[in-house]
């Protein structure tokens, strides 16, 4: 006996399997991005006053992403209509449009964790702290160059907004041995990189992942559209609603992470 | 496919592309709006949220086709969500209430 | 006799209509449910015995700490270093044990056995299903358990020993231990997580979908309905704890600072992480899953015990609504109570109430189900077979267990009780003489389906009384030690805290309380031996059992017992058509005393 509603829906919940399957999965994906996002909240709650991170983001670069990520959502559900008007060719343009778009999204994300990645807040034996992107760092060198600026209290660091425009980069040049401790932007510099890296990353994965999946339909998986059009086409839905809910993280998530 | 399917595949095409146009109009007034200063910071937060909220549902109802969905994934998302509401409301106020004095005889 | 049913002739386990399938696609990477609930039984049943081994050397070093221990001194020596010198369970020893017993028997044994291997091989049957919704994610499921397993068991080679902060890996602590077992236990945690994730979606996907003509929802037996709300808990819960066990992990090989406050300090040095986190994230994330993570534990049970009630009394269940409602019920509440766990951090007196409250309230449908099963044995005509014996001491067992955690429930004798040996017992109760009472009964009474045999029925009763005697050995005297402050997860069994070391001070431990822990240990001892009877019975009825009189020999009524023995590749020929409720036994008018679902009017 074969399984039966894996294309045809069941009559009393006018569903088929695989979109039972895929809502449910998305449940379990809510709540995991949901935990995430509230201990966001808690986090930054119980931060003091003027050390929670703003600005540290750039805002053009993560709105170009979002409008990546839309966009590729418009593709997905039109890679999908296109199946359901039985225009094949349509549906390969729209998806490697998908593709596309999720590799521009994932290669505007390493870029910048590159810029996190190069960014360092170094503290000086006299007290004073550079903070900037670095420049020269060869080992061999007594020194480290870094493209930034000197504050003398931390937190100056945390509210860029406040500062928008006002402070200058320049060419900083500081011996090795004038330096107490060197700390680039990575996840351990504070909790407010740990969520950024931690939510944008797990993200990041889920839009590989999705594309993964897109990519594997748009490719070796679409020979079943020649046996069976409307189990593939289900298929096609299904990952399009994987990939829908990839793009509403994102909506949450560039808020929250790059405005607020 | 039919004919009509076609036709109503096309009309739904359409529709899609307006959803598009909002999402895009909705990220740009996102941004703008992050650039006001209202006095309240919380202010800022609230319409960040709103947006992203009407956003999203944008994308839910329309690309995920939730607006016409069946009884069975709406219950499924109700109660989904209220765990969630749960979840992020039970901690927060468990952190918020802590016995702030002591007894003392 | 069967009834007209439209279901294949006996055919041999492996014969396929197709090509021959070959060794490993029928045994090992199978896609069938029936398979996959095998093998999921049987590397539960091996990792519940494993579990027990670990908590055995433990109940050693309790009752006599300090002394090496016997017979497995040297071994301990030679896996684990200098934490089992000259075979002494060491504190460290001790914690690790206590870790990964609580991990193994939670997540490796009990889930395992409870909701997927009984889920697995029984729910497509009793709802006429010819398998799972997506038998190939139930292969992924599967394997990520064993990947997962595999992970746990080999963190306990790793230098430094295996995780030691507790099954709740509480932060600081357990970022601080300086052994890469617990950034093991983290990756084999998410191993897990997903296999329960994967077999949820499938379970409620094929509840839902593939039921057959005629089955609606109040037709369902109600083991079915258990699971059903059971893989909604595992669906909802369990992302949270994901979401946590990844920031966990950040902290512990990333350096980040999720769960570590600032300012804290290890072993009086300042530690050199940014601190800004919060060690009550951790305990809220993990107790958001693990408090539905016992109604994990325990809803199978019940709906195993269900079944075997309704079959053994030879009458329907009393108050099948009743059992139904409140099942969901306790599926919504278990979301809400879960930080009665945390009463002792320092939670303010409303949240606590609110908690409180909510505990309170999701005792009252656990009293119903207990109740309705109760009162379903009233009147019966009861048939004692081991199945039922099991199944007739869950009943008080579960009692007791689910009475005991009223005052835990209660913040305020909570405040005397949190974390004491009181604790242990009450938990203990619902889960050994709980749920392990009705999963053996479930051994018992699927295995003739599974194999065509019967299990032997003496060695069965020898297995169940002496388990019965043993558990209650066990596992009663430490409420009294509870109540007398005797903490948990003592090394040396609270010498430390005793009368005699602490003159003059009040609450130290009596010798009477302390030397319980002998007779306990003697009683495990026990436990574990009455278990040879079993696994001796298991393995050997497979093919010497008693041959079972028909393919229903239990004269049941739900589906699963209306297929061949074994049931072939895809159950049924055709969707079977159902007609009645899942327990007609006894209806007035019929020429026997069950009607199966599937025989119509």
């Amino acid at each position: 006996m074969d399984i039966p509603y894996t294309v045809q829906p069941r009559e009393d919940t006018g569903l088929y399997n695989a979109k039972v399957g895929i809502w449910l999965f998305l449940a379990s994906e809510v709540m995991l991005f949901g935990a995430l996002f509230s201990s966001y909240i808690l986090l930054r709650v119980g931060t003091p006053e003027g050390y929670w991170p703003r600005g540290w983001l750039n805002v053009p670069v993560g709105t170009v992403n979002t409008l990546v990520l839309i966009t590729s959502s418009i593709t997905t559900v039109m890679a999908w209509a296109s199946c359901k008007m039985n225009q094949f060719g349509r549906f390969k343009v729209f998806h490697a449009c998908t593709l596309v778009l999720a590799m521009m999204f994932v290669c505007i994300k390493s870029y910048e964790y590159h810029d996190k990645f190069t960014h360092y807040e170094i503290t000086l034996k006299d007290g004073r702290i550079a903070d900037g992107h670095i420049r020269e760092n060869d080992p061999k060198a007594d020194k480290v160059v870094v493209s930034g600026r000197y504050v003398q209290d931390r937190k100056e660091l945390y509210d860029l907004e406040v500062h928008k425009g006002h402070h200058q980069h320049e060419e900083i040049s500081i011996p090795r041995s004038q330096i107490e401790k060197m700390e680039r932007y990575g996840p351990w510099h504070n909790t407010y990189l740990a969520i950024y890296f931690t939510l944008t990353g797990l993200h990041a994965l889920h839009v590989i992942g999705g594309a993964v999946v897109i990519g594997f339909l748009w490719g070796p998986g679409s020979k079943l559209w020649e046996t069976d059009p409307e189990r593939f086409t289900n298929r096609v839905e299904v990952s399009g609603l994987f990939w829908h809910f990839v793009d509403l993280v994102w909506i949450f998530l560039f808020p929250v992470l790059y405005l607020i | 496919m039919t004919e009509q399917d076609h036709a109503h595949f096309a009309q739904h095409v359409r529709h899609y592309l307006y959803i598009f146009y909002a999402l895009l109009f909705g990220t740009l007034i996102t941004v703008g709006a992050s650039y006001i200063p209202f006095g309240n910071h919380a202010f800022n937060i609230a319409v960040a949220l709103f947006i992203a909220c009407s956003k999203a549902f944008l994308v839910a109802g329309y690309f995920m086709h939730l607006i016409s969905e069946r009884k069975m994934i709406y219950g499924l998302l109700a109660f989904t969500a209220f765990f969630f509401l749960g979840l992020v409301v039970l901690t927060v106020c468990s952190f918020a209430d802590f016995p702030r004095m002591t007894v003392t005889h | 006799m069967q009834a007209t049913t439209e279901v294949l002739p006996h055919a041999a386990p492996h014969e396929a209509h197709h090509e021959d399938a070959g060794f490993w696609r029928t045994y090992v990477f199978s896609i069938d449910h029936k398979v996959i609930g095998i093998q999921y039984g049987i590397t539960a049943l091996c990792f519940l015995l494993f579990g027990f081994f670990l908590m055995m050397i433990m109940r050693w070093q309790i009752a006599h700490p300090g002394d090496a221990v016997p017979l497995l001194g040297p071994l301990l020596a030679t896996i684990f270093g200098n934490i089992a010198a000259k075979g002494i369970v060491s504190p460290d020893l001790y914690n690790a044990f206590g870790a990964m017993h609580g991990t193994i028997m939670v997540f490796l044994a009990i889930v395992p056995l409870a909701f997927a291997a009984f889920g697995n091989y029984v729910v497509p049957l009793q709802i006429g299903a010819p398998d799972m919704a997506f038998p190939r994610i139930n292969m992924a499921s599967y394997q990520a358990y064993v990947i997962g397993g595999i992970i746990m068991f080999v963190s306990f080679f790793v230098p430094g020993g295996p995780a030691q902060a507790g099954w709740t890996s509480y932060s600081p602590l357990a970022t601080s231990i300086d052994t890469d077992g617990q950034t093991f236990w983290i990756i084999g945690m998410v191993f897990l997580i997903t296999s329960s994730l994967l077999g949820s979606v499938n379970f409620i996907a094929t509840i839902i979908q593939l039921r057959a003509p005629g089955m609606t929802w109040m037709r369902l037996p109600f083991f079915v309905w258990a699971q059903f709300v059971t893989a909604f808990l595992l669906l909802l819960a369990f992302p949270p704890l994901e979401a946590a066990a990844v920031m966990q992990l950040m902290d512990k090989v990333a350096h980040t600072s999720f769960f570590l406050p600032t300012g804290l300090a290890i072993g009086g040095n300042l530690a050199h992480v940014s601190g800004g986190g919060s060690p009550l994230l951790w305990q809220h994330l993990f107790w958001f899953l693990a408090h539905p993570e016992v109604y994990v534990l325990i809803l199978p049970a019940m709906g195993i015990v269900a079944e075997i009630i309704a079959n053994n009394t030879r009458k329907p269940l009393w108050g099948y609504r009743s059992l139904v409602y409140s099942a969901l019920t306790i599926g919504f509440l278990s979301f809400i109570v879960w930080a009665h766990h945390m009463y002792l951090t320092g939670m303010g007196v409303r949240i606590a109430t609110f908690f409180q409250t909510t505990t309170m309230i999701i005792s009252i449908p656990s009293v119903i189900v207990l109740t309705c099963m109760f009162i379903s044995l009233w009147g019966g005509s009861i048939r004692f077979n081991t199945p039922m014996l099991f199944v007739m001491a869950f009943l008080p067992m579960f009692g007791i267990g689910g009475l005991t955690g009223l005052p835990l429930g209660l913040s305020y004798s909570d405040i005397h009780l949190h974390d004491t040996y009181y604790v242990i017992a009450h938990f203990h109760y619902i889960v050994a003489p709980g749920t392990i009472f009705a999963l053996f009964a479930g051994v018992y009474y699927w295995f003739p389906k599974m194999t065509g045999r019967m299990m032997n029925e003496f060695w069965g009763r020898v297995h169940f009384w002496l388990s019965l005697i043993f558990m209650n050995l066990i596992f009663q005297p430490m409420f009294a030690q509870g109540m007398a402050g005797m903490l948990r997860r003592m090394a040396d069994g609270g010498v430390n805290y005793s009368q005699a070391k602490m003159e003059g001070a009040i609450g130290g431990l009596s010798a009477g309380m302390l030397n319980l822990h002998t007779y306990i240990l003697w009683a495990a001892v026990g436990l574990a031996l009455a278990q040879i009877p079993f696994i001796i019975n298991l393995f050997w009825s497979i093919k010497n059992g008693q041959p079972a009189a028909s393919d229903n020999p239990w004269e049941a009524t739900t589906l699963e017992w209306q297929t061949p023995t074994p049931p072939p590749h895809g159950n049924f020929r055709k969707p079977p058509r159902v007609y009645r409720g899942p327990y007609e036994y006894s209806v007035p008018g019929h020429t026997r005393d069950f009607t199966p679902q599937n025989e119509p009017d």
